[in-house]
């Protein structure tokens, strides 16, 4: 290991120039950093601001359901804002928070200095905002957005407009952007440990980063292959999906689930992560069962490929492959159910308190069950066929995604916004965000598993009658839901800019936390662990 | 430090070996799909139910009828009007029939037409025969021309005994852009043996 120290002495010679210094002053700052730092911060703000209009979008979506009929938008405006909100809220919202945690604190939690390509970093960061400028710059054209859903199913996805090769082009750019991400991930934890972190003593988030960066390099191109497919039958006269060519749409399914399954997995791994951190800080205890958190984590990602025709046991497979496919994803909740039970068995006994990081944990665990359990249900290939397209696969995903993948990003901001400005947030808006944040996702989503049972179909603007009450009680959640978080934003702002009269963070914030990412000063300073720590023999893992 | 940076180098580069095999992976999925549909008998597009005219033998088993139904869609717009003469027929398995469809081109222009078929239930696609269908080709039509197109089928004796009604849908594409630049005219004697 002796080359670790060595590291810090050629450190300058390439990449980092500003190695030693402060970072620069004004917006030059932030578009020429390369700090690890600087460049997490930027991904958590381009996440809340695409989190924004995702959720805006949402509402506009919510209003027009709330009664029966046609509202306020046209249908086809509709379908832009489902397909939309979608887009914006998976790779603009969920994905980028998830690199900017990563960002901030995977150098930190393993002790080096920074990214292994913080270039690339920079680069991977600023293709997002022109990614996204021109996908949503598509709602301006004539004929608008893309409409036909964001799994871009063909043959309808090739009849869309002006807005299909935009959007196409910011899918490539989406995918440039997380490759890029991984890549540096991969090579960050493999290369950069500090002495004596050896892999199964890594803190669980940056495992679960490790595995869901394999995960992004593994499928990220599967889907740029799938898109260009799309571009070429639209306009180079090929025929990969173009039945009259000889090509079959069915093919499209297959592969774009073949990145889509993992893909779900990405969103959740993380948040996996996350969760393994924050609950045995706040139980007081290790985590129970590091190794088989980490097995678990591996055995979900390895199964992530072999379920993809789940989202699809109703185009007409073989028995034989619905039997396979519905078996497979069963088999996903074993590990799954290996980590719910390990955060209740670190629970269990230990001296717990309830700091806003750990309500939202805990709210993930049980809501991202509930989540989990209606995903069993949809994995019997005999019941998926009433449930297949209905309400009941939205309330689904969104039980997973919200207060799962969302409720988790939420807590890891709450835990490690004290280490990253140096100032407590205000714990009481803190709780009161939470409880009511917890209230109101039930009451968007809780009633959408009725709707969907009862046989509303989803991606529809209009529904029949019988279906009114359950809308409206969603509709008045997800308005209310949208208003709560700015307690939360209001919170954060006070950390991040008007720091003026809160309480300051000690490096260690909370009673039990461990890792080395709270021995360092709060706010961290600019440059962490240039000189690596060395990491003993006691269980850091346990953290 | 150098040996640091070579080992970061040579991870980056496995790495990027990997992106650019999985972009092909995309790709191969393709002919991967194609060939498991035709190990399959998937969904009745696969080559291996055409059967040589003189190849069939007819092993009628009269005791036994089972209802065929034919679906016809016509793929976006109104290019053409599509038809089968008998919307069903019942037919013994190991015997031969033939079901004429009409097919009419609604434009003022010449078109071609191909139809896609598909076959239901799942586990009966295995056990059609064809000897002439006109969705093994492209079918070209002149302006407003009308067709019969004919289909000639058996269901094989050994079809599974809870079938009792064989859906054959086709849905006919204006398939102009893909025009061969020279039509097949006797799929049948070049193509695919029996399956036993």
């Amino acid at each position: 290991m002796a080359n670790t120290h060595a590291h810090h002495d050629h450190g300058h010679d390439h990449a980092h120039d500003d190695h030693h210094h402060g970072p620069d002053k004004g917006v030059m700052r932030w578009i020429k950093t390369t700090n690890h730092k600087d460049l997490g911060t930027l991904y958590l703000w381009f996440s809340f601001i695409m989190f924004f209009i995702g959720g805006l979008m949402s509402l506009v979506i919510r209003a027009e359901l709330y009664a029966p009929g046609m509202q306020f938008i046209d249908p086809e405006f509709y379908n832009q804002m489902i397909t939309l909100h979608a887009l914006v809220m998976i790779f603009g919202g969920v994905m980028p928070a998830f690199v900017g945690l990563a960002n901030w604190m995977v150098p930190m939690m393993i002790g080096c200095s920074d990214l292994a390509l913080p270039r690339v970093n920079n680069w991977g960061f600023w293709i997002l905002p022109f990614a996204f400028s021109m996908l949503l710059s598509t709602l301006f054209l004539p004929g608008g957005g893309p409409a036909g859903g964001w799994t871009l199913y063909p043959p309808l996805v090739l009849q869309g407009g002006a807005s299909f090769p935009l959007t196409i082009f910011a899918i490539h750019m989406l995918g440039i952007s997380s490759i890029t991400g991984a890549i540096n991930v991969v090579v960050t934890i493999m290369n950069m440990r500090a002495p004596g972190m050896t892999l199964l003593k890594m803190p669980l988030f940056v495992w679960t980063w490790l595995i869901t960066a394999y995960l992004l390099i593994a499928v990220m191109p599967v889907l740029a292959g799938a898109v260009t497919m799309l571009l070429t039958d639209k306009y180079f006269g090929t025929s990969f999906f173009n039945a009259a060519g000889g090509g079959d749409p069915v093919m499209f399914e297959h592969i774009f689930w073949f990145f889509g399954h993992p893909e779900v997995y990405i969103m959740i791994l993380p948040a996996f992560g996350i969760v393994s951190t924050i609950i045995p800080t706040f139980a007081r205890k290790q985590l129970f069962g590091y190794d088989s958190m980490v097995y678990a984590v591996a055995s979900i990602a390895f199964l992530s490929f072999i379920v993809w025709a789940h989202h699809m046991f109703t185009v007409g497979i073989p028995l034989a492959g619905e039997l396979f496919f519905m078996f497979s994803t069963m088999l996903i909740a074993v590990p799954t159910g290996v980590k719910v039970f390990n955060w209740l068995a670190t629970m269990w006994r230990g001296s717990m308190t309830y700091e806003t990081p750990m309500l939202f944990a805990i709210g993930f665990v049980f809501l991202f069950t509930i989540g989990g359990f209606s995903g069993i249900m949809l994995a019997l290939a005999p019941v998926d066929f009433q449930y297949h397209n209905s309400y009941f696969v939205v309330a689904h995903f969104h039980y997973v995604l919200v207060p799962g993948a969302i409720f988790s990003i939420i807590a890891a901001i709450y835990y490690w916004i004290p280490k990253w400005t140096g100032v407590m947030y205000n714990e009481t808006l803190g709780k009161l965000h939470f409880w009511l944040s917890a209230i109101f996702i039930n009451v968007t989503f809780f009633p959408q598993h009725f709707v969907g049972l009862a046989g509303m179909p989803r991606r529809i603007p209009d529904y029949a009658v019988q279906f009114t009450d359950f809308n409206v009680i969603s509709t008045w959640g997800a308005f209310l839901y949208f208003i709560v978080q700015f307690i939360m934003v209001y919170n954060f702002l006070r950390c991040a800019i008007w720091r003026k009269g809160m309480v300051p963070a000690t490096p260690q914030v909370w009673e039990g936390a461990k890792g080395l990412e709270w021995t360092v000063a709060s706010p961290a300073p600019y440059h962490t662990f240039e000189d690596p720590p060395h990491v003993g023999d006691e269980p850091a893992a346990a953290h | 430090m150098a040996g640091q940076g070579r080992r970061k180098a040579r991870g980056i580069w496995k790495l990027l070996i990997v992106v650019g095999g999985m972009f092909c992976f995309g790709f191969v999925l393709v002919p991967m799909y194609n060939a498991i549909c035709q190990l399959v008998n998937l969904n009745g597009k696969d080559t291996a139910m055409l059967v040589p005219a003189d190849q069939v033998v007819e092993r009628e088993d009269a005791a036994r009828t089972v209802k065929v139904e034919f679906v016809t869609t016509v793929n976006g717009g109104r290019v053409f009007s599509f038809n089968a003469e008998q919307p069903t027929i019942e037919v013994h398995p190991g015997k031969l029939y033939t079901v004429n469809f009409k097919a009419r081109n609604e434009r003022g222009e010449a078109v071609i037409g191909q139809a896609v078929p598909s076959v239901s239930p799942w586990n009966a696609a295995r056990h059609l025969r064809k000897t002439e269908c006109f969705c093994f080709n492209q079918q070209p039509f002149a302006a407003n021309e009308e067709k019969l197109m004919p289909v000639r089928f058996m269901l094989d004796p050994e079809l599974p005994a809870d079938v009792e009604t064989v859906t054959l849908s086709y849905t006919f594409f204006d398939a102009t852009a893909f025009a061969q630049a020279k039509p097949e005219t006797a799929p049948v004697q070049s193509q695919a043996v029996p399956k036993s």
